[in-house]
């Protein structure tokens, strides 16, 4: 009995796992046609993104059947797919490099920048947000909420520019823009492309202490957003939890009050709040196009506007796989988690 | 409060030792936008800040004074001669040139560095090939004579220095024959391994480039001429102007470059700063499309040269960053007129539309690049227009899709900012007065094809100033036909770019020269 409900499981999970891919792969698909099709449908020239404006007619030419831009179309999208499938995703016309090599050294930058920005969101914005759901209508609710009003509503930019102004001009506190002094450039190895960790491999403190400095700023500022964000959600996500019977009995039972708010409510919101946290970890993920100018932070938000503007198709196809990777990665592992902290998901 | 205190006075230890302000003393660190960069090879090399890599990390066969363009002296090339029938050039090669890497720069160098802009056939290659250079005749007409010399047979007897300033351009670089056929691929000629890399002679090396990140240069010990004061250059891409302002008033970098016009002004009275600004070739200008059927009518092109408001824009919009000018040759080109004919002059704009019964006005589009200060002035231009009646809608849209449409001549009007690709007249001669064919299917496809400008006549004086032998003579044409270009063209010439530079008041030295491949780094000290 016992072998045929193991049986059965297998089954069902094997079944699952072949939905998954099915689904992933189409995905995938529709990414990259959609994709694909918009940079051939957009009144841009991709030739002249390689050859620039003063190329004789010959150079044009040239240049314009080696992209393989005479072919029909739908054989250019078969043709990329192919070279996709075996791991090509082509050559940048922007850094002469390939693009995969490219995603490589700015994708890190991003990572480095989003996993702080998470951890300040997760740290400070849900015991914000259970505080103000507990203590409704109090002084500190009220705090939250304009903390989260402005997160929502202040454009990052301006923000950005102001804490420069501020914490580098006027107060000297931190440093500018870049991920380390300049100086520092070229000193450690990218083992892992995420300069803290590369910094410890090497032992080179000095610069550790620089990067971190660096970061300081623009990891707070998007971990401000994170923040107002989770913030509001755990606020009524909570309110609805302390509404529940079961928190009633607990309270009736004698349970001590921190462990009924952060046991029993926040355990509950514990399952929608992943969701929200992977939705906000993910965008984080994609770059954050304007923190990244202002703060001069050569991430992947930047490499994509940048492709995208000067129409190097090759690097802004290869980054949305990226990024779609990304998406996808980080919506199974919060639909796993789920599967693990809720017993009824299972 | 004590707790409170305690906790201000740890975070003040802890941040206190991340910041420490001043760049080394023997590194130049400059602020520069270098995401235009797409290749370091110099037979590919036909960007600004290209350019200027080039011209700092490699030797070139011939030089110019920065300061009077019309002195060309020998780089690479110590000395040349020219046949009394104006097609052969030979040219007596330095000795005493190393490379970086250790190799002698010989005759060989040269030829194969030649050779190799015409085979690759790069964007820039058409500064060589108009001279009649194939990948057929280059044998025969690109020669090593011995060690020292080489040898140049060209197709047609131009003005002589017009090849001489040709060689002053990026494809005159010599690349180090040995260290690039070391890295030949699939007879790429080295193609695929110096787009990342470095095989010149210059004052400086490259030590590493991450695109649109960095540009890091180092002193090259072995250089044969003036040796680098510094050490290293480091080139950090920031595009933000109000980023770069901070980190030069912090003395996080040496010299920031691209400052707009209110940083500019934000930074004037600080007595830490300098600002020099020099005149570069690069010129802003109206193309109005001759298919429209309202541009093509003289009266009308002549009206527009009316409404522009060329002194406010200059005060205002550019502020230091341009100035008025009328011609198609920028100041310091031979033969270059500074004549300024027109002013903003709506009552005169009026009565020659009047003539052709538009007196109430038309509506136009322009095409407009979505970048400062193009945008603005797009918005200055469209306010003078409408004191005559003329309603111009502004088409937004990046340089790419902008340019896309100018090239297919789908365009009314365009507003572009063209930069000479060599020091020679011919270079904007060649492209706003001179359209051998315009028909929509032309090969080539010069400013004046763009705007569909049929100019049989005008062609015929270009070229003929191009074969002009007397140097006097030839200034004197080129004069001539701006001044005609000027009254009847569809151009609309309006200012002459300035690069305006911020440093450290301890800055010395850098040199601005009158084009991106003309300034130089290794005379600054601070």
């Amino acid at each position: 009995m016992l072998q045929l409900f193991t049986i059965r499981r297998v089954k069902k999970a094997t079944h699952q796992t072949v939905r998954l891919l099915i689904m992933v792969a189409i995905t995938f698909f529709g990414l990259l046609f959609i994709t694909f099709l918009i940079g051939r449908v957009v009144p841009i020239d991709p030739v002249l993104a390689v050859v620039g404006d003063k190329a004789s007619p010959e150079v044009y030419q040239q240049a314009r059947l080696a992209m393989g831009l005479d072919l029909p179309v739908w054989r250019q999208f078969f043709i990329y797919m192919g070279s996709v499938l075996h791991g090509d995703l082509g050559t940048s016309v922007l850094t002469a490099k390939p693009v995969l090599q490219d995603i490589l050294r700015v994708f890190p930058a991003t990572l480095e920048l989003a996993v702080i920005a998470t951890c300040i969101g997760i740290f400070v914005g849900i015991p914000l947000g259970v505080f103000s759901a507990v203590k409704r209508g109090s002084f500190l609710d009220h705090i939250t909420r304009v903390i989260g009003l402005l997160g929502y509503s202040l454009p990052i930019f301006w923000l950005g520019l102001l804490a420069l102004i501020v914490f580098y001009a006027k107060l000297d506190l931190l440093p500018g823009p870049g991920r380390i002094d300049v100086f520092y450039e070229d000193i450690v190895d990218p083992v892992t492309g995420i300069m803290l960790i590369d910094c410890i491999i090497a032992r080179e403190w000095d610069i550790f202490w620089n990067a971190l400095a660096h970061i300081i700023m623009p990891a707070t500022l998007l971990g401000y957003y994170s923040m107002a964000y989770l913030s509001r959600m755990t606020r009524s996500f909570m309110i609805e939890q302390l509404r529940q019977e079961y928190i009633l009995t607990a309270r009736v039972k004698g349970v001590a009050e921190w462990r009924v708010i952060w046991g029993h409510a926040l355990g509950n919101c514990a399952i929608p709040l992943i969701t929200v946290v992977a939705l906000s970890f993910g965008t984080l993920l994609e770059g954050s196009v304007l923190t990244e100018t202002v703060f001069a932070w050569p991430g992947l938000g930047l490499y994509l506007t940048k492709s995208l503007l000067n129409a190097d198709m090759n690097s802004v196809l290869g980054s949305t796989i990226v990024v779609g990777t990304i998406f996808l990665g980080v919506n199974l592992f919060s639909d796993f988690l789920y599967k693990v902290l809720d017993p009824r998901a299972r | 409060m004590r707790k409170l205190l305690f906790c201000a006075f740890v975070l003040m230890c802890f941040t206190a030792q991340f910041t420490e302000a001043a760049t080394p003393k023997d590194t130049l660190v400059m602020a520069f936008k270098i995401d235009d960069i797409i290749s370091l090879d110099p037979a590919e090399i036909f960007e600004f800040s290209g350019a200027e890599y080039t011209a700092n990390t490699y030797d070139r066969l011939i030089n110019y004074d920065v300061d009077k363009v019309s002195d060309i002296y020998g780089g690479v090339a110590e000395s040349w001669t020219t046949s009394d029938d104006g097609l052969t050039f030979v040219f007596k090669i330095r000795p005493g040139i190393t490379f970086a890497s250790g190799n002698t720069l010989s005759a060989e160098d040269v030829v194969f560095s030649l050779k190799r802009v015409i085979l690759l056939n790069k964007s820039p290659a058409f500064i060589l090939s108009q001279f009649g250079f194939t990948p057929e005749n280059i044998d025969k007409t690109i020669v090593k004579v011995d060690d020292n010399t080489v040898k140049l047979v060209i197709d047609k007897a131009y003005a002589p220095t017009f090849l001489l300033y040709c060689l002053t351009s990026t494809v005159g670089s010599v690349v180090d024959m040995k260290e690039v056929m070391a890295h030949e691929k699939d007879g790429d000629m080295g193609y695929n391994w110096l787009k990342t890399a470095y095989a010149g002679s210059g004052p400086y090396k490259l030590k590493s480039w991450k695109p649109s990140e960095t540009l890091i240069l180092d002193s090259n010990t072995k250089y044969w001429g003036h040796k680098s004061e510094l050490k290293r250059v480091i080139i950090r891409h920031i595009t933000e102007s109000s980023t770069q302002r901070l980190l030069l008033e912090k003395g996080d970098i040496d010299i920031a470059r691209n400052l707009g016009p209110d940083d500019i002004k934000g930074v004037a009275g600080n007595a830490d700063i300098k600002i020099r600004s020099r005149a570069k070739g690069a010129i802003w200008y109206l193309g109005l499309n001759q298919k429209n059927k309202y541009l093509r009518l003289p009266q009308v092109r002549q009206a527009f040269k009316y409404l522009i408001d060329y002194k406010g824009m200059e005060q205002t919009i550019l502020n230091g960053k341009a100035t008025v000018h009328q011609s198609f040759l920028p100041e310091g080109f031979l033969g270059a007129s500074a004549e300024t004919p027109f002013t903003l002059d709506v009552a005169k704009a009026k009565a020659l539309l009047k003539e052709v019964g538009l007196e109430k006005g038309f509506t136009v589009t322009m095409d407009t690049r979505n970048n400062e200060p193009t945008t603005s002035m797009a918005l200055a231009i469209q306010a003078t227009l409408a004191q005559a009646g003329i309603k111009l809608e502004i088409i937004p849209g990046e340089g790419k899709q902008t340019l896309t449409k100018y090239r297919a001549r789908t365009h009314d009007i365009y507003i572009g900012r063209w930069g000479p690709d060599y020091m020679d007249p011919h270079t904007n001669a060649d492209t706003f007065a001179r359209n051998p064919d315009n028909s929509d299917g032309a090969k080539a496809n010069p400013l004046a094809w763009r705007n569909a400008w049929d100019i049989p006549e005008m062609t015929k004086k270009t070229d003929a100033a191009l074969l002009e032998k007397d140097t006097g003579k030839r200034a004197q044409m080129y004069m001539e036909l701006q001044r005609e270009h000027q009254q009847v063209s569809p151009f609309v010439i309006m200012f002459q770019e300035i690069e305006i530079m911020a440093s450290r008041a301890n800055v010395k030295g850098f040199v601005l020269g009158p084009a991106y491949d003309s300034n130089f780094y290794q005379y600054t000290t601070k």
